[in-house]
């Protein structure tokens, strides 16, 4: 394995793998000295044409934790902007010595397209590309429930685990990734979310389709993960107006009272408080909401680990 | 040009006679059992003489874009895939929206020599689909343009798309309709599907082609005139276009030799060789145009061959240009996807990809019958080899989404105007006007 550009790639050894090593590397974040020597003298440049700061932060702590030089190029300010092409920005990165290369890009398939391209030898880990996948988030939540729902040891699948994905499924690179994964990991995976955004296709996806909230969170799901509703997704007629979709899809206050206490909250960030999610729901004791935050370290250290140390030394 | 005579023996014709055709100077003088003595005689045993392939639907990017493609590489390519006629789109840069620019188009055409370049003019004035091209003035300007088409572009106006079809009537003109409601395909990407749902690429939906094909058949029996629809790629289309044949509705429809062969599984890995529009659509649509090939409701095959720099198709998907290069593959593809698979025989197989688009443009020196008098446009066809596409070609352009495929059936000789212009599968240099 040299990429990791999609869940879907991924087979349950290896999901399990990274999710296990995942577990290792929180250890390591709970030493007062957080560093390993693993990635001394690599050289990670983490390249942003689309704006993000979690994730960026995310990948660069995990690398820095790892004991490997870390590069930051953003699109703003950069050659992109002047119209450098894909192929030439990564070109000059390569010439300068990097050899791994953490790509958040506004195109679905860019990760893809260098990890493919023949002017690339770097291994490529996505960041999220388009609306097509962002593997590491997905990792991330899955992490976040084993540890939640089976226990912070445990190092088993998901079988057995209900998990519905609430709200714009068709934009979302987040809800892909999981899906994916999720499946691999023997979760059953249900969909919600207005038909504009959720088209029949995505039952060839998923466990379960629902189109109405109330139903499903009817269900039994132990798992209900909100998705961020951009606000342009009005503008291009897809739902009426923020609030009719806060009030048919939204995670309010009233909807949030009537789920089991146990069922676990979950939201990738960032939130759009009171459109998808009340802070009721969002603050409370049963939200994953700052440990999906906290594990996404872990987990972008096992995969810079997994890709850079075990899989290079492997050869 | 040339007086000589060129003797081809022992060939057949589409209706399977073995026969010898004569070709004195630029046109066929004897089709025969009959053997004459001439300077050259070639052999042509095992292959077949079909009337020259007419492409109604080509790019050769000239002028404007001459980094893709040039009249002379365009038509040279042409004429490797058995074509002795091409239709330049108008999508060029000036816009061939007037006489000026598809009488250039004409004289590099006959200046490059190697097929009749039959320019194509714009519907609207610089294809923005508000006031019409000078159609007119094209028409009766030296390159006697009849085919009107904004391609790339959809004439989406309701208004104008009844008008143009209204006015290209006094001179029997016909509007060539690229299909694509602008609206349902903002920033569309590939097929609308399971799999453009899985990949975040943005769907480009069958109804889309199929809402202007519907409402263009009506259009055209509303005002009395004739549609010809470019590049049909859903089986709802064929639908459309078959129920309006039956109302009797003056409508023709040309499929691409992509989308009989390739699907849009081929989108998986981002490549974006396979990126084209209207996009590569599922099995079940390909199989319906094969049929509605071998039905009849689609009359021609046309190539869009859309040549494009390497840099555009070396980057990220959602930057990368549309289109594909198609002429040098156009025959194999319609063989290896047609005749094959026993859809049809050769007499339709000549009609797909010379009679008809010949019929369509009203040319009188192509898609004719190939007896004594016709003009020497033939192409010699081998219907028994099985080959692997490489990625050479005349073309400036590579974006050959086909390299690696296995295809059977080659263009052995192509002869336009009674000049060689392939022989034995390889480009001649022929003497131009420029020299």
């Amino acid at each position: 394995m040299k990429h990791l550009l999609s869940t879907a790639d991924l087979d349950l050894a290896t999901s399990l793998e990274l999710l296990n090593l995942s577990v290792e590397m929180q250890g390591v974040n709970s030493r007062d000295i957080k560093k390993l020597p693993a990635l001394t003298g690599r050289t990670v440049a983490n390249l942003f044409f689309e704006d993000s700061t979690r994730t960026r932060f995310s990948f660069e702590i995990a690398a820095k934790r790892l004991s490997a030089d870390v590069v930051n190029f953003t699109a703003k300010g950069s050659s992109v902007s002047k119209g450098e092409s894909l192929k030439d920005t990564i070109l000059t990165l390569e010439a300068m010595g990097i050899e791994a290369l953490v790509v958040r890009h506004h195109h679905s398939g860019a990760a893809n397209t260098i990890a493919n391209a023949a002017w690339s030898n770097a291994t490529v880990i996505n960041a999220g590309d388009g609306t097509h996948q962002h593997p590491t988030q997905a990792l991330t939540d899955s992490l976040t429930i084993r540890q939640a729902l089976k226990g912070k040891d445990d190092l088993g699948d998901l079988s057995g685990i209900k998990v519905l994905i609430v709200g714009d499924i068709l934009h979302s690179r987040v809800a892909r990734s999981n899906i994916d994964l999720l499946r691999t990991l023997g979760a059953y995976v249900g969909l919600v979310g207005p038909s504009t955004l959720l088209p029949s296709s995505a039952t060839q996806l998923a466990n379960a389709v629902y189109h109405n909230l109330d139903e499903a969170l009817s269900d039994g799901f132990d798992v209900v993960m909100m998705l961020r509703m951009q606000m342009e997704r009005m503008n291009s007629v897809f739902v009426p107006n923020a609030n009719e979709y806060s009030t048919l899809w939204g995670l309010s206050t009233e909807r949030f009272s009537k789920l089991n206490s146990k069922t676990l909250i979950m939201h990738p960030g960032p939130m759009n408080r009171g459109l998808e999610i009340s802070s009721e729901a969002a603050d409370s004791p049963q939200s994953a909401i700052v440990d999906q935050v906290r594990n996404g370290v872990a987990v972008r250290m096992a995969v810079l680990f997994k890709l850079l140390a075990q899989e290079s030394s492997a050869k | 040009m040339t007086n000589q005579e060129t003797q081809f023996t022992n060939v057949s014709l589409s209706d399977g006679t073995v026969t010898n055709i004569l070709v004195s100077g630029e046109a066929i003088t004897y089709v025969g059992t009959d053997s004459k003595i001439t300077a050259e005689v070639i052999d042509c045993t095992g292959l077949l003489a079909l009337s020259g392939f007419v492409d109604l639907h080509t790019h050769l990017r000239e002028p404007g874009f001459e980094q893709s493609e040039t009249i002379l590489t365009g038509s040279k390519a042409a004429a490797k895939g058995g074509f002795t006629c091409v239709h330049p789109m108008a999508n060029t840069n000036p816009v061939a929206d007037n006489s000026a620019v598809v009488e250039q188009v004409l004289a590099l055409g006959e200046a490059a020599g190697y097929v009749q370049v039959q320019p194509i003019g714009a519907v609207t004035s610089n294809l923005e689909g508000k006031n019409l091209a000078d159609l007119g003035k094209m028409n009766s300007s030296a390159a006697k343009v009849t085919v009107f088409s904004d391609d790339g572009k959809c004439v989406s106006d309701s208004l104008v798309m009844r008008r143009a079809l209204e006015y290209v009537k006094a001179f029997g003109g016909v509007i060539a309709q690229h299909a694509q409601d602008p609206q349902l395909t903002v920033n569309a990407q590939m097929n609308e599907s399971a799999l453009s749902l899985k990949l975040g690429l943005t769907g480009w939906p069958a109804v889309a082609e199929e809402a202007i094909i519907a409402r263009d058949v009506l259009l055209t029996e509303e005002v009395g005139s004739r549609l010809h629809v470019c590049h049909v790629s859903t089986k709802g289309s064929v639908d459309v276009i078959r129920w309006a044949k039956s109302r009797g509705i003056n409508v023709t429809a040309e499929v691409t030799p992509h989308h009989l062969i390739l699907t849009e599984d081929l989108v998986s890995e981002y490549n974006p060789v396979y990126k084209v529009n209207p996009p590569l659509r599922s099995n079940d649509d390909v199989k319906a145009l094969r049929d509605a090939v071998a039905d009849g409701t689609i009359d021609i095959i046309a190539t869009d061959h859309a040549p494009h720099t390497a840099d555009s198709k070396d980057c990220e998907w959602g930057e990368a240009a549309f289109g594909m290069i198609g002429l040098e593959t156009a025959a194999a593809i319609a063989k290896t996807t047609l005749i094959d698979t026993g859809l049809i025989g050769w007499e339709r197989f000549e009609e797909l990809l010379s009679k008809n688009p010949a019929k369509i443009s009203g040319l009188s020196g192509q898609g004719q019958e190939l007896v004594s008098g016709s003009a020497a446009n033939i192409v010699f066809f081998d219907p028994r080899t099985s080959f692997t596409v490489d990625a050479s070609t005349e073309s400036k352009s590579s974006n050959n989404p086909y390299v690696g495929m296995q295809l059977s059936g080659t263009v052995v000789h192509t002869m336009f105007r009674g000049t060689l212009t392939v022989k034995n599968s390889m480009i001649q240099e022929i003497g131009t006007k420029n020299d």
